[in-house]
Parts: C-alpha cells; structure tokens; sequence
C-alpha cells in the first residue's frame, strides 16, 4: 500500500497549473483533496507519473453566489461550502447532500469539484449536479475555458468529459426558483458510506400550488446519475394529495440498477423507487411551505 | 487506610499513553530498518511453473529476494501444526513461501526486503510468477461433496471429524431420545465468515547483533514467549539468545494468537542473514487475505422436547470451514460443539462436526471462537420450540436452566482444554430475571402493539450463553519491591488494549498495600519473564491477574517476616498500608516497605544512602545467622505461577429491541441491554469496556461484516471501504448489569471477561428481527437487502 514513484508538482498559480497539466498530458493527475485519489494511488489502481497538486493555488478556494447560482472553486472544500450560510439560502441541496457525504473530517479535505470530476455514480455531488441542470468550467493551458452542462460531463462510472491536460476550475450549481422546494434521501450500509439507493429531488410548483415539474436524480442506479423527469406522474396534482407509490412505481420501471456485495439488483430498485417518492415528497412539501411563507422575493 | 483497590473502578493507566499517540507500536520502532514486501498468491488455487525476478533486480535500493528455493533447513519447513488432536487426521499448515501450489488468494511465494517499502513494492510489482490454474474450492457444502480437492492427499477435503455425544439419565442417544419425545424439529442454520480486524495489523521487526549472536523480535503478537520458542527452533538459536517482545498492540482478537506467522520466521532469518534491521508491517490488503478470518458454519439440527419445551434430545451436525490450512487445529469447532449447550441441562445430546478444507484464507479464532456460532445454534432452537409450543421464548430458557444447586454441573464433554467440561459455578435464573427487567421484557407486547398503531415495526430478542474462561495450562507473575519503594509487577502473557496495566496494578496494590501509583506492571516482554503461554480465551485476568495475586503473597510473607524482625514483633501481628508495614494497633512501630527492599538484600557495597543500611557494618544483621537465612534469596521479590484444574465458566444474557423499517428494510437496534457474570470484578468499568467492544464487534458480525468471495476464491470486500466494520454510528448505547457468583477455582474467584460480549449478539438480533417481522431467520448477518428478499419470499 504504497504508491508508485511519480514526479509531484506544487504550482501556485492557476496558468502554473495548466502549464503543467499541458506537458503531463494523459499522465497527468490533479491532487485537490486526495480522499479518493490518495488511496488509489496507495493501492496501485492508479499510477499516474505526475501529480498536480493544485492546493497552493489559492485563487481557486472559492465559493460565489451570483448570477443565479452558486459558483464553486476547485479548492472549495464540502465543509466550507457545506457550511455557507449564502450557499444554503440559493440552493439548500447542496447543503442537504454534502451533510451525507462520507464523515466530517473527509469533507474537511474533500473538495466539491473534486468529487463531480471523480464521477462515482453513488457519490451525492454528481446527482445534485445533474438534477440542477448545472455545469462544469474546465480550463486548458492556452486553449481558454469551456462549460459543459452536467448531461454531458459524466460519461461513465467514474469517467467525466474531462479531458488531459484540462483542470476543472469551477461548478456552477443553479439556485431554487421561486416556489420550489429540494430533498435529498439516501441509505447506506453504514453512517456515511456510499448510498445504496438515493435520490436528490426538486420539485417547483405552479401559480395553485400543483406540481409543475418534478424531477429526480438517483445514485447508485446506474453508470451515471440517472436522471428521472417525474413531472408526468406528479402532473398538476396538489402535492399535498400525490400519490407517492404510484411515483415509487413509476421510478423502478425506469431504473435498471446493478447489484452488488451490499443490494440485489432487486433490492436496489425497491429502495431507489422508495427513496425518488419520499425525497420528491419532501421536495413538494418544502415548495408549499416556500410559498407559504414566501414574503419576499424568489430565494 | 488504603484504599481497597481490587473491584474500584479505577481509571485505565494505559489510556493518557494510548490516546495521545505515545504508544509505541511495532511500526512505530526501527525507523532505520530495511523493509519487507512480500509477492502474494493472486490466485485461489495454482501450482507455480515459474517464478521469474530479472525485472525485479535492478530496482534502486533492492537488497535481497528471497522464494522458498533460497530458504535453509527448518526455515524452509512447513510451519507448525500448533494444537495437534487425535480427530485432526489430515491436518496441513503452509509453507512460509508457497513451495509449489498455492491454496489461497493472499498466500505469500516471494520475499523482497529493500531500502524501505516503497522500493520494497516497486521490487514485489515487478516480479513475474507463472502459475498453473487449479480449480478453486470454495463454499463449505461445495467442498464438503469433495469433487475437487484443496490437497490432493486430503480425501472429501475433510480435515477433521469428531463426534461427543452424552447420553440421558436414563441411557438414552440423543437420536433415540428425539425418536421418543412429544414434538421434535428439524431445521439448518447457516452462519458468515468475519474476522478479527485489529486495527493495527500484524508486524515484525527484527535486529541481530553479530558482536554476541543474539536476536531481539519485536512483533505484533497475543503470545511473545511462544513466538520465541518458535523464532529459536526455526533460526537453531539458543534460547537465551533470543528475546521477543510484543510493544504496544493494537488490537488482537485472536488473529495474533496464531504464531509463528511466516513473516515471524522470515523477517528475523532475513535481519540474521543480511546483518541488518529488518521490518515487515502488514497492510490491510495483506490483513484480509493473509492472515485469518473465522465464524463460517453450516449446522443442522435435530431437537425433540416436551410441552413445557423442556429438551430431550439434541442432535446437532456442523460442517466447519477452516479455509486452506489448520494451523491452529480444530479449538473453533471444538468450542462450538461444546459450549452449544450454554445454561442448559438437555436431555441426551449428540454433536457431529466436520472441518473442511476450502481455498480460502485460513480459520483461527476471534473472539468469542466458535461460540457465536454454537449460541446462535442453541438460542435459534430455543426460540423455534417457544414458536413451536406457543411459550414465552424466556420460559422455554427458564425451564432448561441447569440451576443454582447443580453446581458443579458435569456437561459430560471433552472441552478445548482437553478436560472434562465442567461448570464451576453461576446463578442462571437470577441472570434471566435480570436481563428481563432491564429490558422490560414482560411489558414489551403492549410497547409492540402501540408501535403497530404507528406503523412501525419493532420486535424483541433474547440470548443466553456460557463461556469456558481462563483455559490452562498456566501463566506466572513476577513481583519485585525495589529499594525506593516501587513495585515491579511482570507476567509473560501480552496485552492488546484491555487494560492489563490497570488491573494488574490494581491487584497488587491491593494485595501488598501500596498505593497504586508505586506499581508498574510489564507484560509480553520475555526479557523480563519467559514463561507463558499467551493472552487469549479469556484468560489474561484469570491466569496471570491469580498467579500476580499469588507472587505478592509470597513477598508479602517475606516482607512481614523481614519487618518483624527490625519491629521485634510477631509477623502475624502485621498488616501493610500505604507502602508501610505496621504492627496493627500500634501506630508508632512501623518500617516503610522501602526500607524492607534494602533490608532484604544484605550489603557489602553502599551505593546510596538507602543502601548504607543493608551493609555489613550497619548492626542490622544477627552474627548467629548467614546474612541471608536459609531457604531465603537476596531480595524483596516473588514468583508465583497459576494452574487450573479446569476453566472457569463465565455466563450472561442479552436482549435486543430492534426497530425494521417497513418501506427500506433497514435494521435499527433501539434498545441493548446486557447482564453479565464473570464472577469478582476487578474493575467494572474496564469490564464494561469489555462487553462495549464485545457487542459492537457482536452488532458488526450481526448486521454488517462478510467475507464475500466468489465462486473463484476471490475475496471481493478485501477492504474497509466494503467490509463494514460497525462505526460508532451502528453501536447502540448499551446498558449492562453485573451478576457476581464468584468462582471457587482460583484465589481471586474471577472468571473471564474478554469475549463475552461478541458471543450472543447474533442470536439475540436474529430473534428480535425474527419478532419484528414474523420471518423465520436461520442465516446471519442479515443485511437490509436480504430483509427486503425474505419479505418477498415470505409473500409471495
């Protein structure tokens, strides 16, 4: 359990990055907050011979709420955005889904542009990601930068559209429309582990408070997020009278999940369906109580 | 007066050390040593064509590569078959580098040592071994119909095959009996691998010194003076010449027992070889594949009992995993069979056990060792016969109890010791209305049914067992008062956490009357005692916690006969406290054990003030005598060694409220409330911690810890990412009460302690689980998965 030789890299500014991301091309690997790179690397089922390790470019610790959205940089660490009172007003999701990611002290390194570019479909950060329609801002050196929308970043398990020599600098997180509210429900073997099943829900409202739209991503479903538009179940129905196992049913004849060590198969569309129903139920209930209190202007 | 030290709960000593990182575990020594790496069986099953290290030999820092062709006489042997028995008829142990098949996925076949462990790798990923597939046996039943072979000279894969059976008072077999009786059932358990898992994994390190030929070992070891016997034999060192030393260690559970591992045969032959240091720190890849797993079982039964549910006959047949190799025998399945019967009296019982060879990693104990699976196996029955008869399942327990009067109980079976299997003493039916009222088992119907109102899903369990503690042959205990006071207190037998330290000091304090804070305690050194035999089966406090007790008496007889005298009085007129021997009732005459250390060891040389006392011209001695009397030695010091006839028999029961959720199949555990006996406590509170970790490590192979291999003998959650060892998170809050019937077989009437709380938890959930739903539960764990699939056969 210990890693290859490989040259390491400290650049301390983000043109530094891309120059040397450049040169490493495919044998490069960016180093953010290393809780899953590290122990690959220890284990040998990843032995890149350059390590990036981009901590130092302190330009990319960021995290922004502006137009209409929350923008987060490369070094955001989950605690920090996790804990961002601004973050929580413009999108609770995030908040909602970064409290279940792995244990306090991993989110105190892990970073949240870290984790989309991992691309684990049971990761949390991927479906919110992708049930917000967000992007993702990749830079390359001299070839400026580029968004892709999250439909088109995570190309597989564990397989994004980031290409060498490229560095993820920033995502971009869309904020809750008016009258819509967000959920996110998973279960895991264990507090904290990679989810079963989980979903991340948001539901907005129309004007009489019926469903508008519904939409769903769930994790551990498939090699990707798997994105469900639940709108057509829910349709213009009052949330409060939904009728939330037509929507669990609806959910599992959609899914074709994987078994594995920890669910069949079978269990794993079961809960993907319980958990879609009971997180997009959440989600309407936090719209009507949006609405309900809503004095003030859109989130 | 001194405070009565012996049953206080006394803060662990061991704790300030451990917690604030200044313990000094293996790895943690020889920074300058070489390192190990070791090329491991990628494959199940294989024969080695080739082995093919050019690649490997131009790595920077390489410093040696050593395959089972380059070992010597005796280093080169299999390892050792450590508990031979008559039933073991076809018992195999590995070779410390595979010589030419391996039999698992983990089992070394090349050793490199290098600069350090990085390099030591880069060296291990470039050696090539061409290997000829075999085909792998895997799955208990699989390898017990014997179509292929793990060792091609071991028919039916089976290694070892016992039957004890023990007629009823009135002559009758247990087949015979079940024949006989009012109702009988007939069912199959089945029962998952686990493992130890100390966090700390296994580790060696080694130095030679070439100037006077002797070795010092440092390893991660529950039996250092055992590890040395083997070190020597193997090397064809002196004894004398060699020195083992088990550091701080990191958790044990059984897996540390096994010995000599072949990494404790090759680190200190490779450090003798090269003249260098040498050090080998297991990761935890190596841990899950290398070192030792156990709990695996298939058992079927056959009961037949009488309306009161009262058990005439039991007749139970298990085949026993025991992965590639039986390095440790057959103790697993041997304690399984036996301390099945737990507090019960049955009427004629029969055990048949069979001890497979798969290819997969070996099976050695974990606490608890084999009676998990013999409590899952008797409280399973008990609650089908409750289930059976429509009887309280606490009932049914309540009418097999052996009871209070029957003392010594005679089980009529051969135990692991290899001795009669005996109970000394306990109180069964005041444990059951313990447990009962702690978890308010009677009023448990009502809290049921207005759960159900709510929609929730909640359901009890209960779970009773016997644990044969302390087993022999012996451990010793090595007291010294120095002259400023001080009291060094040595056993051979190793610590892994428990709090030896604590309890140790504790027992001497109280038995010498000195202040805690003057004793310090070692153990697992064999520089400082050689003699021992290991810490395992509950049985640190019993065997060396008696033979310490003991060796203070010894010095507190000399010191009183040494303070008499400079007090001209009666040594039975003498008590000690506070580290000063008085002459009871008399204040003003008294002498400071201190003083005694000096008078003890009479003087030609003064080296100190205290010293000048003990010398030739101080008028201290008497001119009629020698200056130490015969049958006397210099010193104020004892030894003393404890041998039980037989173990002692520790007992307890547990009950579990668990909560299922109806939509996700989730397990919750609500409530957990033990009651435990283990005769005198020395401490409750590290007792406690004891069934602490017992039950979290108990709820871990309940509800979260597998071995999953597949149908090639590939380990599939050889990590912690995928092997769920509980967190703090799945442990529930546990309420524990103490029941103490002392025992009447050593000084200090204590039994064990260290494993009772792993042993019933599995059958205590699967019970309550069972409740909750009303699906009958035969396998454990059980994971929300697998909830999810019974619930669907159950309706469908």
């Amino acid at each position: 359990m210990k890693p290859s030789a490989f040259d390491y890299h400290a650049p301390r500014t983000l043109g530094e990055t891309l120059e040397v991301l450049a040169g490493a091309g495919p044998h490069g690997k960016v180093l953010a907050g290393g809780q899953s790179l590290i122990p690959l690397l220890n284990m040998r089922l990843a032995a890149p011979s350059h390590l990036v390790d981009i901590n130092r470019v302190t330009s990319l610790d960021t995290i922004a709420v502006r137009d209409g959205g929350v923008r987060v940089g490369a070094l955001a660490r989950h605690a920090a955005v996790e804990r961002s009172a601004a973050v929580a007003r413009a999108q609770p999701l995030l908040g909602a889904a970064l409290r279940l990611v792995a244990h306090p002290v991993i989110r105190n390194r892990g970073t949240v542009v870290g984790s989309l570019v991992h691309a684990d479909p049971s990761a949390e950060l991927p479906a919110v990601l992708t049930v917000l329609d967000g992007s993702v801002r990749l830079a390359r050196h001299g070839g400026g930068e580029r968004d892709v929308p999250a439909g088109e970043f995570f190309t597989g398990p564990l397989e994004s559209a980031t290409e060498p020599g490229e560095l993820a600098v920033s995502a971009f997180f869309p904020a809750l429309p008016a009258r819509a509210g967000s959920a996110f429900c998973e279960v895991a073997r264990r507090h904290g582990d990679y989810a079963m099943a989980g979903a991340a829900a948001v539901v907005v409202l129309d004007e009489d408070l019926r469903i508008a739209s519904a939409r769903v991503a769930c994790v551990s479903a498939g090699p990707v997020p798997v994105l469900l538009d639940m709108s057509e179940v829910c349709a213009h129905r009052p949330a409060a009278s939904d009728d939330w196992d037509a929507v669990a049913r609806a959910v599992r004849d959609l899914i074709d999940p994987e078994g594995d060590i920890h669910a069949t198969a079978g269990y794993r569309r079961h809960l993907t369906g319980v958990l879609a129903a009971r997180a997009l139920r959440i989600a309407a209930q936090e719209a009507t109580e949006d609405r309900d209190d809503a004095t003030g202007g859109p989130r | 007066m001194t405070t009565k030290l012996f049953g206080e709960r006394v803060q662990r000593r061991e704790d300030l050390r451990l917690i604030t990182g200044q313990g000094r575990y293996v790895d943690d020594l020889g920074r300058d040593a070489l390192a190990a790496a070791f090329v491991r069986s990628p494959h199940a099953h294989a024969r080695i064509r080739d082995i093919d290290v050019s690649a490997a030999v131009d790595v920077d820092g390489l410093v040696a590569i050593y395959t089972w062709e380059d070992l010597p006489e005796r280093v080169r042997d299999p390892l050792p078959l450590l508990i031979p028995h008559p039933a073991l008829t076809h018992g195999r142990t590995a070779y410390p580098l595979a010589r030419d098949i391996v039999r698992h996925v983990g089992e070394p076949v090349v050793m490199v040592v290098a600069r350090d462990r990085y390099l030591a790798e880069d060296a291990a990923a470039l050696i090539e071994v061409d290997y000829e597939f075999l085909k792998p046996v895997v799955g208990i039943e699989e390898a017990a119909q014997g179509a292929h072979l793990v060792h091609e000279d071991v028919p039916g894969n089976l290694g070892a095959h016992l039957v004890q059976e023990v007629p009823s008072a009135s002559g009758a077999g247990a087949r015979e009996a079940i024949e006989a009786a009012p109702h009988t059932l007939a069912f199959r358990l089945d029962f998952e691998r686990s493992a130890s898992m100390p966090l700390e994994g296994r580790g060696v390190y080694a130095r030679w010194d070439p100037d006077d030929r002797s070795l010092r070992v440092y390893s991660s070891t529950q039996t250092s003076t055992s590890v040395r016997m083997a070190v020597a034999a193997k090397l064809g060192l002196p004894l004398p010449s060699v020195e083992v030393i088990a550091p701080d260690v990191g958790g044990g559970f059984g897996v540390k027992i096994v010995h000599p591992w072949p990494e404790e045969v090759l680190v200190p032959w490779a450090a003798m070889l090269l003249g260098r240091e040498v050090k080998w720190t297991e990761d935890r890849r190596e841990h899950f594949i290398s070192s030792a797993h156990e709990r695996g079982q298939v058992q079927h039964v056959r009961v037949g009992f009488d309306g009161e549910g009262r058990i005439l006959g039991l007749d139970v047949t298990i085949l026993h995993d025991h992965g590639a190799y039986t390095p440790y025998g057959i103790i697993v399945p041997i304690i399984t069979a036996t301390q099945l019967l737990g507090p019960y009296r049955i009427g004629a019982y029969r055990v048949e056990f069979s001890s497979i060879y798969t290819n997969t990693v070996q099976v050695t104990p974990y606490r608890g060792a084999g009676r998990p699976q013999g409590v899952f196996c008797m409280e399973r029955t008990m609650d089908r016969i409750a289930a059976h008869l429509g009887l309280d399942r606490a009932d049914v327990r309540a009418a097999n109890f052996i009871q209070p009067g029957d003392f010594p109980y005679d089980q009529g079976l051969i135990f692991q010791d290899g001795r009669p299997l005996i109970y000394d003493s306990g109180d069964y039916p005041e444990s059951l209305r313990m447990i009962k009222e702690l978890i308010g088992w009677d009023g448990f119907a009502a809290l049921k049914a207005e759960a159900a109102a709510e929609g929730r899903t909640i359901g009890i369990g209960l779970g009773c067992y016997v644990e044969g503690t302390g087993v022999g042959p012996y451990e010793g205990g090595h007291v010294q008062v120095t002259s400023d006071g001080r009291v060094h207190v040595s056993t051979g037998l190793t610590s892994q956490g428990q709090g030896h330290e604590t309890v140790f000091a504790q027992i001497a304090a109280t038995e010498l009357g000195v202040p805690l804070d003057r004793v310090s305690v070692v153990t697992g050194d064999t520089r400082r005692f050689g003699y021992a035999v290991g810490t395992f089966a509950s049985r640190a406090a019993v065997m060396s916690g008696n033979a310490i007790a003991l060796a203070c008496r010894k010095v507190r007889d000399k010191a009183l006969r040494i303070a008499a005298e400079a007090l001209e009085a009666d040594p039975r007129d003498l008590e000690i406290e506070d580290g000063m021997v008085r002459v009871a009732g008399n204040p003003g005459a008294s002498i400071a054990l201190a003083t005694v250390a000096v008078l003890s060891n009479p003087l030609r040389y003064a080296f100190d003030e205290e010293a000048k006392r003990a010398t030739q011209f101080s008028g201290a001695a008497s001119m009629d005598r020698p200056p130490v009397a015969e049958g006397e030695e210099p010193g104020l010091e004892g030894r003393d060694y404890y041998s039980p006839v037989r173990s002692t028999f520790a007992s307890g029961m547990h009950a579990a409220i668990v909560e299922t959720d109806p939509d996700t199949a989730e397990i919750k555990i609500l409530r957990y409330a033990v009651v435990h006996d283990c005769g005198r406590l020395i401490n409750p509170m590290i007792v406690e911690g004891q069934i602490h970790g017992g039950v979290a490590q108990g709820v871990g192979g309940a509800l979260y810890e597998r071995m999953v291999y597949d149908a090639h003998g590939q380990l599939l959650n050889a990590s912690f990412m995928d092997f769920l060892m509980p967190y703090a998170t799945e442990v529930p809050f546990i309420e524990t009460a103490h029941l103490e019937t002392p025992s009447p077989l050593n000084p200090l009437g204590i039994k064990g302690a260290g494993e009772a709380g792993v042993i019933p938890v599995s059958a205590v959930i699967a019970a309550a689980i069972e409740d909750a739903e009303g699906i009958t539960i035969d396998r454990m764990p059980i994971s929300p998965s697998e909830l999810h699939e019974l619930r669907g056969r159950a309706t469908s």
